[in-house]
């Protein structure tokens, strides 16, 4: 079976590009030239030497040697959190502006949940001179607010979605009406591994320096090049997919994901696609999604903005589907307790979406010998304020 | 295939086609509405069926989505309220709905229905003519139901020459790069864009919509065009006056 996308932009059942007919000349302009823009030499070059003296790759693979012992297991940090920015998300924004500068755009759009995706896009705007224009749902206006003034400080504007849940499905369908208004001048930079095809495919080799450098790594520390299980967080699905990318056809990889179950899965408030969705249309993509009987888009609850999501990502969906991967969900306070823990025991601050990640350990023992590598997607600076609330610090 | 979409067409030019949301302002409107259409003089009727995420609309069918939602609209609801609309509504009624519901009542079970009502199309704007012709186009022509593609003036003409060969009953054709919502006047490149489909000469008739306010957007989406349809104007017209005035905004369109 496999694992990547096909000729037709599916993976397995999951996939495809269902978009108004307002979008499909953007989108095959894409989809006709991303593998070839991506696979030019010229552009390669551009592309690493940013993320070596901009970004700052590689990122280190750390052992975490306090929290090993702590759960009787070999744990690594891929350190994500440390790109400039603070996560995983600035590696798809250098590859696509540059993309969208091939392409002649001039202006970008994106949306954003927790801000994360917001500020490494108005970053590489203001990097290329670029102007930009960021889709937020109020209520993650709210709740991630350092994030915001990022953005504005970059140069780029914030504009508030208002309908539905106001959170990132929201924002997306603005970023998406923003495009259809903005045909010819706009690149919509997607922020995770979701969307019409090619998006996902797009975002997933961008964002596949991620298990390209734990192979590497991994073959220095412990003299193999493939860990026994990697571990990410799905919001979309992007640095879960980066994550894996090289490991997809390696059957002796065990690929963990971990989806946000917000106050419980069975609380009518969280956002364990998995476990409480099933096949159906969002963003242009035919993927696992949370909704009612009738197919109307559930509106999904995560304590971090940036798994609050009612769907996945078409490769994750077909992860589940072929039983690839074996999905988990951690509650709200479960992620907060790991968080925690891992600033106590490691001195390392996560961002809350990671830290659902980082609950993996507790829910689930790994054995002594076995190597556990955990993407540290990105870190906590932007959820200092509801670490504090939750913990009364 | 033949049904009163292209018996409409065939018969009548400048066709004045109406989109509403079904199950809005009130859940029990819908059928008031379609027939209070009719008698106004309306030729045709769209009629929405609510989507959580509508991501073609503007804020005003986008509003009247959530509401009708609210009010507690469904697709099972919808399609119990038209089962005896052919008792007295002959023109033809189009269903414009996502993909998404369509695809969990189940696409040949939604067709079923549909035929059986009496409604002669559908519009989905997000199922492209790809996706039709491999996987629906035999259940809608089972069910005769016509299914209407959407063009933009961003469309090439090998495509809009594809599109013209699949399509059934007519040709939606949008009337600028955007989302919907009213606009009080049409610029040129709105004009040049009606005049250079119609050279194509296309064998499907073509239908303007998005943008459609009053009686000169009307008119000037129809000088080039078979017909056009007002969707954002009218659900505002709704909003302000209620189902009591809706002759009074058809009155002024023609
Ligand atoms: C630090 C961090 N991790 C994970 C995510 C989830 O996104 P994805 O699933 O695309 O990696 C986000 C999204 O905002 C994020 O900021």
């Amino acid at each position: 079976m496999s694992y990547h996308v096909d000729q037709n932009g599916y993976y397995g059942n999951f996939g495809g590009a269902f978009i108004p007919e307002m979008l499909y000349p953007n989108v095959e302009e894409l989809r006709t030239n991303y593998l070839q823009i991506m696979n030019d030499p010229s552009f390669k070059k551009d592309f690493d030497q940013l993320l070596k003296d901009y970004v700052g790759r590689p990122t280190p693979l750390y052992f975490a040697k306090r929290l090993s012992e702590k759960y009787g297991t070999r744990i690594y940090f891929k350190r994500e959190d440390l790109n400039h920015t603070g996560a995983h998300k600035v590696n798809n924004t250098i590859g696509q502006i540059l993309l969208a500068r091939k392409l002649g755009k001039k202006r970008i759009i994106a949306e954003t949940g927790a801000g994360q995706h917001g500020v490494a896009t108005a970053t590489v705007c203001a990097l290329m001179g670029m102007q930009c224009v960021v889709y937020m749902g109020e209520i993650d206006i709210a709740r991630q607010a350092p994030n915001v003034a990022r953005m504005k400080m970059l140069g780029a504007e914030v504009r508030p979605a208002l309908s539905g849940s106001r959170t990132l499905k929201d924002a997306t369908n603005e970023a998406i009406r923003d495009w259809i208004n903005n045909p010819l001048d706009t690149h919509y930079i997607i922020g995770s591994a979701i969307g019409p095809h090619p998006y996902p495919d797009m975002v997933t080799r961008f964002q596949s320096v991620i298990s390209e450098e734990i192979r590497k790594q991994l073959l220095e520390k412990e003299g193999r090049d493939y860990p026994d299980h990697v571990v990410a967080c799905i919001g979309g699905g992007s640095n879960a997919a980066g994550s894996y990318y090289h490991f997809l056809d390696d059957t002796r990889v065990n690929i963990i994901a971990v989806e946000a179950a917000g106050k419980g899965i069975d609380s009518g408030e969280s956002a364990a696609t998995s476990a409480l969705g099933r096949e159906g249309i969002i963003h242009g993509c035919k993927t696992l999604l949370m909704q009612t009987d009738d197919g109307q888009i559930t509106e999904p609850y995560s304590i971090s903005a940036g798994l609050d999501y009612p769907g996945v990502g078409p490769m994750h969906a077909h992860l589940y589907a072929s039983k690839r991967g074996e999905f988990i969900s951690v509650t709200d306070d479960d992620a907060m307790n790991a968080g925690l823990e891992l600033t106590r025991l490691e001195g390392i601050i996560p961002a809350i979406e990671t830290a659902h990640a980082l609950a993996v350990p507790q829910q689930r023992p790994f054995k002594k010998d076995e190597v556990v590598v955990i993407n540290l997607s990105g870190r906590g600076d932007k959820d200092l304020n509801t670490y504090i609330d939750h913990f009364n610090l | 295939m033949n049904n009163r979409i292209h018996a409409k067409l065939r018969e009548q030019k400048k066709v004045l086609s109406i989109y509403f949301t079904a199950g809005y302002p009130k859940l029990e409107d819908t059928t008031r509405i379609i027939r209070e259409l009719q008698s106004s003089g309306v030729d045709m009727i769209e009629i929405g069926l609510p989507f959580s995420d509508p991501l073609a609309d503007g804020p005003t069918i986008q509003d009247s989505s959530t509401k009708a939602l609210h009010n507690g609209m469904t697709t099972e609801k919808l399609f119990e309220q038209l089962e005896d609309i052919r008792e007295d509504v002959d023109i033809p009624l189009i269903i414009m709905g996502y993909f998404n519901p369509m695809l969990q009542y189940g696409v040949e079970a939604f067709c079923k229905r549909c035929a059986a009502i009496g409604i002669d199309g559908l519009i989905i704007p997000d199922l492209p003519v790809e996706v039709y012709e491999a996987s629906y186009k035999d259940i809608f022509e089972t069910y005769g139901l016509a299914n209407i593609f959407l063009i933009t003036p961003q469309t090439s003409e090998a495509r809009v020459r594809k599109i013209d060969a699949t399509s059934e009953g007519f040709i939606y054709m949008v009337s600028s790069a955007s989302v919907t919502g009213a606009k009080s006047t049409f610029g040129n490149a709105q004009e040049e864009y009606f005049d250079r489909i119609a050279a194509l000469n296309l064998e499907t008739p073509r239908i303007v919509g998005f943008g459609i306010s009053n009686a000169e957007t009307f008119n000037t989406a129809t000088k080039k065009a078979d017909g056009a349809i007002i969707g954002s104007a009218f659900i505002k017209h709704l909003t302000h006056h209620g189902v009591e005035k809706i002759k009074d905004f058809i009155a002024a369109i023609r």
